[in-house]
């Protein structure tokens, strides 16, 4: 019976209204002034795993506990909340300003809950079957400045500690749990409304799902300006530098799930550019997010910056970053008004800046080398003999020896992201299972693939496989001082550009468009990529940016083709047949 | 666990099984001929990362597998465990098989593994899928006799027998009457071993009562437990032979030669040449009359011509008195020598030259004749040609001899294998090749004397 022990236990017995605890064997509170002995027990609060500010939230009565087993009463959003705030500190570890963290994901949760109608609203939803009915609901219109909740509310500290601002959530909460608690719907999941909110269906409704988290990372990236990209953002997952897959098994211990919740966080494939891409402007436009900030020529998001970036990662000569920059000013996709986000215009869409910037270098390598399996090979050969004449010149950019390099150095890269997806391990910790019939059963095949593991890990060979990488936005490393690997950057482009009076005119004068027709019919589809219909430069090119991005290659095509069409605007609505055609100046 | 990556293919559609077993003779592998089947299977639905990578990593394992290495296998085995738990469950309740066959192949050969880890890795494979206990622990025990651990082989194969567990169904009766057939087999082993013990020892030694009791014993237990599998439909012949030889040995004539008789004749088996070689020389030891030997070599020159057999039966035949059975004689010679294997087999060119010849003096050239017809287009170039002539001279002068006699006596003396043999004036071979040319003009097909 220790008594100092159980001094952090500050609630008032529910007998005598004493504050005088002690610890029984088992190690449960007894009240010392009237023995009544209490249901909570001292593991629970001492417990490492769960930080105190949780304990608070459970000594004020927030979260009730049924029975050890079956842990806490809790929500799916905190679930999803919980998860966010994992997201959002490791984006905080990778470099990302605090703010995002506090201000910019706080306030879009918060609104998302209200918009959803879940929380900061008269009215929520949960009460069992009876759709809202009208609410009152001042946030219909995007009023960005009058909203009092949004990023300029700094005194709420956002998810310090990931379940404990959702005590406002949970006061309002409360009175309903209380009369729809023991209800059958915790029979079938871990969560209080796991099966509600999997039948939910609202129109106009946007319900959150696992990969909905990144959609709002990826939107208070955007928001923030920060230098990550869609699809660094998608590698990092990958790579397991964010939470996605299994994030829940880091939910706190008493948070069980099971049944429903299983397929609502369970988790059986990475994210998908396009799908995540959708998904935020999805989250966008149900959220009525005003005008982002301005993405100005000194964001990372600028297609001028971002070209620079990639021609780095391709190992391409930086020489080419001038011919970038024109291709974007003559598009005009450097414009602050077509790179800027706005939920509320009339159409919602953003760019996908890094699959436009990769776009705009493929467009000025057809530029300047055709690719058409022809013209970049003899222009090589011109370099080639160019550099062996003059061996201490700047040398000329050599297409060909560019392509050995890179071919060599993508198809290992694949080769080793191929393995490495292989030996991806999927299954968490915690093993996800219907019922609780199934429960010993998943445990079971769980502890027997652990012991199988180990046993085999035995066999394999000690050298530790370098563990895991370090998170960076560049996946190729070119250095000069790498005599193996010939690094680019500093090649020129003399043997493909010629001078004409004042500006500078590339040799090659002939151009083929990606795409002679755009699909005139409603659908999405710009235009279908069939690889065979291509130059092998043309391929490779594509295959090697669009491995750099993870994204389909046909994505890119899509996108080189939407780069081309403003590029040539006038060859497009004079004639559509001609395919070849286009002089450049500079 | 040498033909696993067949078996491997188990859980797939029937078409797939006929085209890869038909492209993958050699044993090449076509990774996009699954993932083609695959997509065709899920109907064009995006599959889960979850199953893709999976996919992936059985791929990597087959391959590391094929080029036999270890190392990488067991890396990927580390990760394809996870299959285990996979939410699909049909993919679920096929994974302990794929695992126990692509772990069971890696520890076999993986330089760190060894008994015990395998011990360990087959117990708990037995309890992940109830469904393979029995096959896992049959395999098992055959691992363990491979390394010679004979009783631990017996005990596993025991533990096997006794173990029940839910509905008994056809499958799984197969299983238990193979394992305790196994566990016969090893009990024959101690008898033999046994045997030959008491062999050695003299009928007055002290000892000898107790080992004569030991050999009986065993024999009759392992009776019990090898018969009951021999009747059923299949190729048992390890089984088999053991078990007449321990009914011979213990004076059960009858018994054993319904056993085979019944593994010989049995329309129920497959077709198997040693279940009649078995009986064969199970009769020939009998003493059974020649008409019952000849009956039951008819039917394996019927499955295996080439038999070296045949020319026991055509011995058997030769001395028949019936007459279709000297025409049957000549068949089996001519049937033999039409096999690759069998063109130096100096006693059958020397059987099928004294045959014919016989048999043209018994003036049955039409027999000859009708051999001779299917075989005419391709004898010359497969046996008499020119090359031949002078490479059996040099290596086998008797061969050559027999050879170009049965070239003269089938082709004329025109022919260039005899002309080539006649030629070479052998000393001691010069009388039998006079007396040859003599024979060859007077019976030769091809120009007979009418």
């Amino acid at each position: 019976m220790d008594l100092e022990e159980a001094e952090e236990f500050k609630e008032r017995c529910t007998q005598c209204e004493a504050v005088s605890w002690g610890l029984t064997d088992e190690g449960k509170y007894y009240c010392t002034s009237c023995h009544n002995v209490t249901e909570r027990s001292k593991e629970v609060i001492n417990s490492d795993i769960i930080p105190n500010a949780q304990i608070k939230a459970l000594n004020r009565g927030l979260k009730r506990k049924n029975n050890s087993e079956k842990g806490w009463d809790w929500y799916v959003c905190e679930g999803f909340q919980h998860i966010l705030y994992q997201q959002a500190e490791a984006l905080k570890n990778l470099g990302v300003g605090p703010e995002l963290k506090n201000d910019v994901l706080h306030n879009f949760w918060k609104r998302y809950l209200q918009k959803s109608k879940q929380a900061y609203c008269k009215n929520p939803v949960y009460t069992t079957g009876r759709k809202p009915t009208v609410l009152e609901d001042n946030l219909s219109h995007s009023d960005w400045a009058s909203e009092p909740e949004l990023p300029s509310d700094v005194n709420s500290p956002f998810l310090e500690s990931g379940m404990e601002s959702q005590s406002d959530v949970h006061t309002r909460k409360s009175l309903r749990i209380s009369k729809a608690l023991q209800s059958e719907t915790s029979v079938c999941s871990g969560s209080l409304d796991g099966v509600e909110y999997s039948q939910r269906k609202e129109k106009g409704l946007v319900k959150m799902t696992v990969p909905q988290t990144l959609a709002f990372c990826y939107l208070s990236l955007l928001w923030q300006r920060e230098a990550i990209t869609l699809s660094d953002l998608l590698r990092f997952v990958e790579e397991d530098h964010i939470p996605y897959i299994n994030a829940f098994q880091h939910f706190p211990e008493q948070m069980k799930l099971y049944g429903r919740d299983r397929g609502i966080f369970g988790t059986e494939s990475w994210p998908n550019y396009d799908d995540i891409y959708k998904k935020t402007i999805e989250v966008a436009t149900f959220l009525d997010l005003p005008r982002f900030p301005d993405i100005t020529e000194d964001c990372y998001l600028h297609p001028n910056i971002l070209c620079m970036k990639y021609l780095m990662e391709v190992n391409l000569p930086d020489e080419m970053h001038s011919l970038t920059c024109h291709v974007v000013k003559m598009t005009g996709m450097g414009e602050a008004d077509f790179l800027t986000f706005d939920p509320i215009a009339k159409v919602a869409k953003t760019v996908k800046y890094d699959v436009q910037a990769v776009a705009v270098i493929v467009v000025v390598l057809k530029l300047l080398f055709l690719l058409d399996d022809n013209l970049e090979w003899s222009l090589s050969n011109l370099a080639e003999k160019h550099n062996e004449k003059n061996k201490k010149d700047k040398p000329w950019f050599n297409f060909r020896k560019w392509y050995q390099i890179m071919k060599k150095a993508f198809d290992e890269k694949k080769q080793n992201w191929e393995e490495a997806r292989a030996k991806y391990l999927w299954k968490s910790e915690k093993p996800l299972y219907y019922s609780y019939v199934d429960k010993p059963v998943a445990y079971k095949k769980r502890e027997m693939v652990v012991n199988l593991q180990k046993q085999f890990s035995t066999l394999v060979d000690s050298t530790p496989t370098a563990g895991k990488k370090s998170p960076s936005s560049f996946q190729f490393n070119w250095t000069e001082e790498d005599t193996e690997r010939t690094c680019f950057h500093g090649h020129s482009l003399q043997g493909v550009l010629k001078e004409k009076g004042q500006s500078l005119l590339t040799k090659n004068s002939l151009y083929w468009l990606s795409t002679q027709k755009f699909c005139r019919c409603y659908c999405t589809h710009v235009t279908t990529y069939e690889e065979s219909n291509y130059s092998l430069s043309y391929q490779f090119i594509l295959n090697l940016f669009s491995f750099l991005l993870r994204i389909k290659a046909s994505l890119l095509h899509e996108e080189v083709s939407l780069v081309e069409k403003e590029l040539f605007k006038k060859k497009y609505s004079v004639t559509k047949k001609k395919s070849k055609s286009k002089k450049r100046r500079r | 666990m040498s033909d696993f990556s067949e078996e491997l293919k188990g859980p797939v559609t029937d078409d797939e099984q006929v085209e890869t077993s038909v492209l993958s003779g050699a044993g090449m592998h076509f990774p996009w001929l699954q993932t083609y089947i695959e997509t065709v299977a899920i109907g064009g639905k995006r599959k889960k990362d979850f199953a893709q990578t999976t996919s992936a990593c059985l791929s990597f394992i087959q391959e590391a597998l094929l080029k036999h290495q270890w190392q990488q296998a067991a890396e990927y085995m580390h990760s394809y465990f996870q299959t285990l738990e996979d939410s699909d469950s049909y993919k679920r309740q096929a994974a302990p098989e794929i695992i126990w066959k692509l772990g069971s192949e890696i520890l076999f050969y993986h330089p760190k593994s060894n008994v015990e880890t395998f011990n360990t890795f087959a117990d708990r494979m037995k309890n992940i899928g109830i469904m393979n206990y029995l096959k896992i622990s049959l395999q098992h025990a055959l691992y363990l006799l491979h390394h010679g651990m004979l009783e631990d082989a017996k005990r596993k194969l025991s533990e096997a027998e006794t173990w029940r567990h839910g509905e008994k169904t056809s499958s799984r009766e197969i299983l238990i009457n193979l394992i305790q057939a196994y566990k016969g087999l090893l009990q024959y082993y101690t008898w033999s071993k046994k045997k030959r013990e008491l062999s050695k020892l003299d009928k007055d030694d002290y000892a000898y009562s107790a080992v004569a009791q030991d050999v009986f014993n065993h024999s009759w237990k392992t009776s019990v437990n090898i018969s009951a599998l021999i009747k059923m439909p299949g190729v048992w012949d390890p089984f088999v032979k053991s078990y007449v030889e321990m009914l011979e040995f213990y004076g059960d004539r009858d018994g054993a030669q319904e056993v085979l008789t019944n593994y010989a004749y049995d329309e129920k088996f497959p077709s198997n040449p040693n279940a009649h070689i078995y009986l064969y020389n199970f009769l020939k030891r009998q003493k059974a009359p020649r008409s019952k030997l000849i009956s039951v070599l008819k039917i394996l020159y019927q499955i295996v011509p080439s038999h070296k057999l045949m020319l026991e039966f055509h011995t058997l035949l030769r001395k028949s008195e019936k007459e279709e059975h000297h025409k049957l004689g000549l068949e089996v010679l001519f049937g033999v020598l039409d096999f690759a294997g069998c063109t130096k087999n100096i006693t059958a060119w020397k059987y099928l030259a004294k045959y014919v010849k016989k048999t043209l003096m018994g003036n049955h050239l039409v027999w000859v004749q009708e051999e001779w017809k299917s075989r005419k287009n391709w004898w010359p170039s497969f046996h008499f040609s020119y090359f031949w002539a002078k490479s059996d001279w040099k290596e086998d002068t008797a061969l050559a001899c027999e050879k170009a006699f049965v070239a003269g006596l089938l082709l004329g003396k025109g022919c260039r294998y005899f002309r080539y043999i006649l030629k070479q004036d052998h000393q001691i071979l010069g009388k039998k090749i006079k007396r040859m040319k003599r024979s060859v003009k007077k019976y030769s097909i091809v120009n007979p004397r009418l």
